[in-house]
């Protein structure tokens, strides 16, 4: 049994390899950049507004309101970082009602890159809004000692972030695959409804956990 | 008994012990906080949704706890190092 979709490669030239996980997540970017191209083409203020429309809207009015209620008061800016995340592993996640699809955020890879990509997004959005001396200076809160701990913390959140959404998803596919040799009838399908409600909120989870992160890193010291 | 069954014996009794007790402190907190934030909810029905933002996010680093256990308990089935290891000793044997 395969722990994760880096197992199965595709396609394999020299030191060039393409694994199921690679190709996945090149569908998934490709059919979510078209689908924002189409939709997007033709965006209308007044009348009557195309049902893709409104669905992007509620999304990405859903989400802004979201950001702002964690804290962060300038939603417009964090949107695409914070946006991108949900979506991309609200997909992948949701996908997993096609047939032969494995999700990409079932492989430690994928997960470490995007845990990664928010550890520097915090880094970055904090130095952006309190400036460098500002931003290291909050390592130091409340006193010094706790310096080492909090960049101990800094990391293992990183880590969590990564193995927690990786866990669950990959759990949920091991125990459908486990299911269907035990009873391969009819209950894995309830398995796979579970998997697609853990799968959401996981999405919903990471997102939201990067930006409690982002948020604790921008406070000003007025707030 | 060679090394290899004491590895699989030594594995397999790992994984379930850690996935089996792993479990037990998550699930007792997981219990604490919902029973807490329902009880948050009835009295404060107007914060519902802050109340159910920080569950939410609290249930997550809980949850985390017993998704380490379970992720070790699938290395130990599944990719074990040990057991590899043994493997490819056995085999250039």
């Amino acid at each position: 049994m395969r722990l994760s979709p880096d197992e199965l490669i595709l396609w394999q030239h020299g030191f060039v390899t393409l694994n199921s996980t690679i190709v996945t997540t090149w569908a998934l970017m490709f059919a979510m950049t078209v689908g924002a191209l189409l939709i997007t083409r033709n965006l209308k203020t007044e009348g009557d507004i195309s049902r893709w429309q409104g669905f992007v809207e509620i999304v990405v009015t859903g989400i802004q309101q979201q950001i702002k209620e964690v804290g962060l008061n300038h939603p417009a800016k964090y949107l695409a970082f914070i946006g991108t995340l949900f979506l991309f592993i609200a997909l992948s996640n949701l996908c997993a009602i096609i047939p032969g699809y494995e999700p990409p955020t079932g492989s430690l890879s994928t997960t470490s890159a995007l845990a990664i990509s928010v550890f520097f997004a915090v880094v970055l959005f904090g130095i952006e809004e309190q400036g460098l001396g500002g931003y290291l200076k909050s390592y130091l809160k409340p006193t010094f000692i706790m310096l080492p701990f909090n960049i101990i913390s800094e990391f293992s959140r990183t880590f969590a972030l990564a193995i927690r959404l990786f866990g669950n998803i990959m759990s949920g596919t091991m125990i459908v695959g486990i299911l269907l040799t035990i009873v391969p009838f009819f209950v894995p399908i309830f398995m796979d409804l579970l998997g697609l409600l853990t799968g959401m909120v996981q999405a919903y989870i990471f997102s939201i956990l990067a930006t409690v992160y982002i948020a604790a890193a921008t406070r000003t010291r007025a707030a | 008994m060679d090394s290899m069954t004491i590895i699989a014996i030594v594995s397999i009794i790992c994984a379930s012990v850690t996935i089996a007790v792993g479990s037990i402190a998550p699930a007792l907190a997981e219990g604490r906080s919902v029973a807490t934030a329902l009880n948050a909810l009835a009295q404060q029905p107007d914060a519902s949704s802050t109340i159910t933002r920080t569950l939410f996010v609290g249930l997550a680093m809980i949850e985390s706890i017993a998704i380490y256990c379970l992720v070790i308990s699938m290395i130990l089935i599944f990719a074990n190092p040990f057991w590899n290891h043994v493997i490819t000793q056995a085999s250039a044997r």
